[in-house]
């Protein structure tokens, strides 16, 4: 089912993970999210755009123990655990917010 | 966790067997394969115009393959041993998830076009046409199956739904009908490497952030080793262990032990993945292309044995199929079995007294161990009968003070599936899954209650995807699911370990 940002229709697949990366723009997030009842906060854009980044480097969503790391280093220790990830993201971090920063959905035995 | 959309099951202290409720689960089916993740695979693209015709074809031609299929769709007899076996059944109350019934939908098209009596007097041996609402009915209730063969094990005949599951999945993708899960995944071994994606740069660089992170921990310079040419040992093991928790934990907990027992080894880009989902989907073909990369990667690097790690269907595919699939492996040193599991290794050097392990450290927690299904009823660990029951238990005892049982219909040959096995550990089945854990999650509760378990141990990554999901839905901690060799890295001290006491840099 697509979806509707800033007046363009943005195609989706059936787990609504964008289909194409190359489309994903902030309002990506902005629309999934409302759509789930979360306010996006700061927080929620700083994981957002670490895994962005991660994608384009590695082409792959980071490994849990890799974005807790990096969440820990730039946002503090207490912060670097999957507890706070869930915290922000209760679908899970791998998916739900990998979904909102337009990556793939992470797929096999996780 | 998310909020569920659908009724969560109340755990009692007993599971009762269910009244029937006909068609709870009849809404339940994963997504369909599009034709991208088809046709990479053999398989059409689509539904095909005379796909009747053809699905006769494929089931005629796997009836002529596997003399086990036949006789599983002759011998039933109706008793019913099998009907209170299934925890699909025992939590969707569903007749259709009662493991006869499942069988039944495959066994009254092979009545109808197979035999004698159902050519000629259908009604009489219930007998049924293959009719789209038929294939419909395949498609939901073969994907709520996770082909854990507890059944069989109550079955007087030895019948294998898992086996009737699989010729009923391989039928659909014969005519186009596969599931998004499974083959989206086995496309991306054939692409990438693993069921994950994860490309070879990636998985570097996760390996080496491991390495750091065991070094500021115990301050010994542990090795992740990647396409190493020359190393003894090739370790082949789900790729869920370099992303997900608690599975990564497990991982470290190999590499500690290779380090310690003073082994070569090392992982492989190209076979950076121990599952082989081509079992769950029933095919040979793919079932032998996913294995042959081990063996490719074998060769390649040279080494002298293959040790997979903690993945349940793996080992089973590992155990009883490697040898056939992709054999014979005789470049490889025969003085070990070929293939080795890493239970077996890590059992042997704690025999050997190579490891110089503290349970104390364990001490902050109390273990049972989950049986994984393919492990328990399909495999063998050791050189002995249970083995695969013992040597998990025996390593957990090794480096932890407590540890109990489950209670014992739940435990060994009688495990409970954990719910997400067989190809179905995706979110659009999450109903099935969460329900489908309710006798294991009874069990599990009974022993937090009655003795105290703090912590499940499984050694199957689905089983520790699966749990680290479905707990929470049971008023459970998403951690409480730990890696049998996290417990080993909790335990074990290495030459020259920082301890507690000294200064940290």
């Amino acid at each position: 089912m697509p979806i509707e940002v800033s007046g363009k229709s943005l195609e989706t697949d059936e787990e609504g993970y964008l289909a194409n990366i190359n489309e994903w723009e902030p309002g990506v997030a902005e629309v999934m999210s409302k759509e789930d009842d979360l306010e996006l906060t700061s927080e929620h854009w700083d994981i957002i755009n670490f895994l962005r980044e991660y994608y384009e480097e590695y082409q792959i969503a980071p490994a849990v123990r890799v974005l807790t790391k990096a969440v820990g280093k730039r946002m503090g220790k207490e912060k670097g655990n999957s507890k706070y990830l869930y915290g922000l993201f209760p679908y899970g971090p791998g998916k739900q917010a990998c979904r909102y920063a337009g990556l793939p959905k992470p797929t096999g035995c996780v | 966790m998310a909020k569920a959309k659908f009724e969560i099951p109340e755990l009692q202290e007993y599971l009762d067997i269910p009244e029937i409720e006909p068609g709870t689960m009849a809404h339940s089916k994963p997504y369909v394969a599009k034709p991208v993740f088809q046709i990479p695979l053999g398989f059409p693209g689509e539904l095909v115009d005379n796909w009747q015709e053809k699905a006769l074809d494929k089931m005629g031609d796997l009836l002529g393959k596997y003399r086990s299929l036949r006789v599983f769709l002759d011998s039933c007899v109706k008793c019913g041993a099998c009907t209170d076996k299934c925890h699909y059944f025992l939590s969707t109350k569903d007749p259709k998830n009662m493991p006869v019934a499942r069988q039944d939908l495959l066994r009254k098209v092979y009545r109808r076009y197979f035999t004698l009596a159902g050519k000629f007097f259908p009604k009489l041996v219930g007998a049924e046409d293959l009719t789209k609402e038929v294939l419909d009915d395949w498609y939901s209730y073969f994907h709520q199956c996770s082909q854990c063969r507890r059944c069989s094990v109550f079955c007087p005949y030895g019948i294998d739904t898992a086996e009737i599951s699989m010729a009923a999945r391989e039928i659909m993708d014969s005519i186009g009908v596969g599931q998004k899960y499974c083959n989206e995944i086995i496309g991306k071994v054939y692409t990438i490497g693993n069921n994950l994606g994860l490309p070879g740069r990636a998985l570097a660089d996760t390996l080496e952030g491991l390495e750091e992170d065991v070094y500021d921990e115990t301050g010994v310079d542990v090795k992740f080793p990647l396409d190493q040419k020359g190393a003894d040992i090739l370790v082949v093991t789900p790729s869920a262990d370099f992303f997900a928790e608690p599975h990564v934990d497990g991982l470290i907990g190999y590499a500690k032990v290779f380090h310690a027992a003073g082994v070569s080894w090392t992982l492989s880009t190209t076979a950076s993945e121990a599952a082989n989902f081509g079992m769950f989907i029933g095919s040979y073909e793919n079932m032998r292309k996913v294995s042959l990369r081990v063996r490719q990667a074998a060769l390649e690097l040279g080494v002298k044995r293959i040790v997979f790690g903690e993945c349940g269907h793996a080992w089973r595919v590992a155990y009883a199929f490697l040898n056939t699939l992709a054999g014979p492996f005789d470049f490889l040193d025969p003085n070990y079995p070929v293939p080795q599991h890493i239970l077996e290794f890590t059992y042997n050097e704690i025999q050997k007294g190579t490891l110089n392990l503290d349970k104390s450290v364990n001490d902050d927690m109390v273990l049972t161990f989950h049986d994984s299904c393919n492990i328990a009823r399909a495999t063998r660990m050791g050189d002995k009968p249970g083995g695969q029951f013992e040597i998990p238990r025996a390593v957990i005892k090794a480096v932890c003070n407590n540890f109990v049982d489950m209670e014992p219909e739940t435990i060994h040959d009688l495990t409970y599936c954990c719910g997400g096995g067989g190809g179905l550990l995706t979110d659009d089945l999450m109903e099935l899954r969460v329900k489908g854990a309710q006798p294991r999650m009874t069990a599990l509760r009974n022993v937090i209650e009655e003795q105290g378990v703090t912590h499940m141990a499984a050694i199957c990554a689905i089983c520790k995807s699966q749990f680290t999901k479905v707990l929470p839905y049971y008023g459970m901690d998403m951690d409480q699911i730990v890696s049998v060799h996290q417990l080993v890295s909790n335990a074990i001290i290495l030459t020259g370990q920082r301890t507690e006491g000294d200064e940290t840099e």
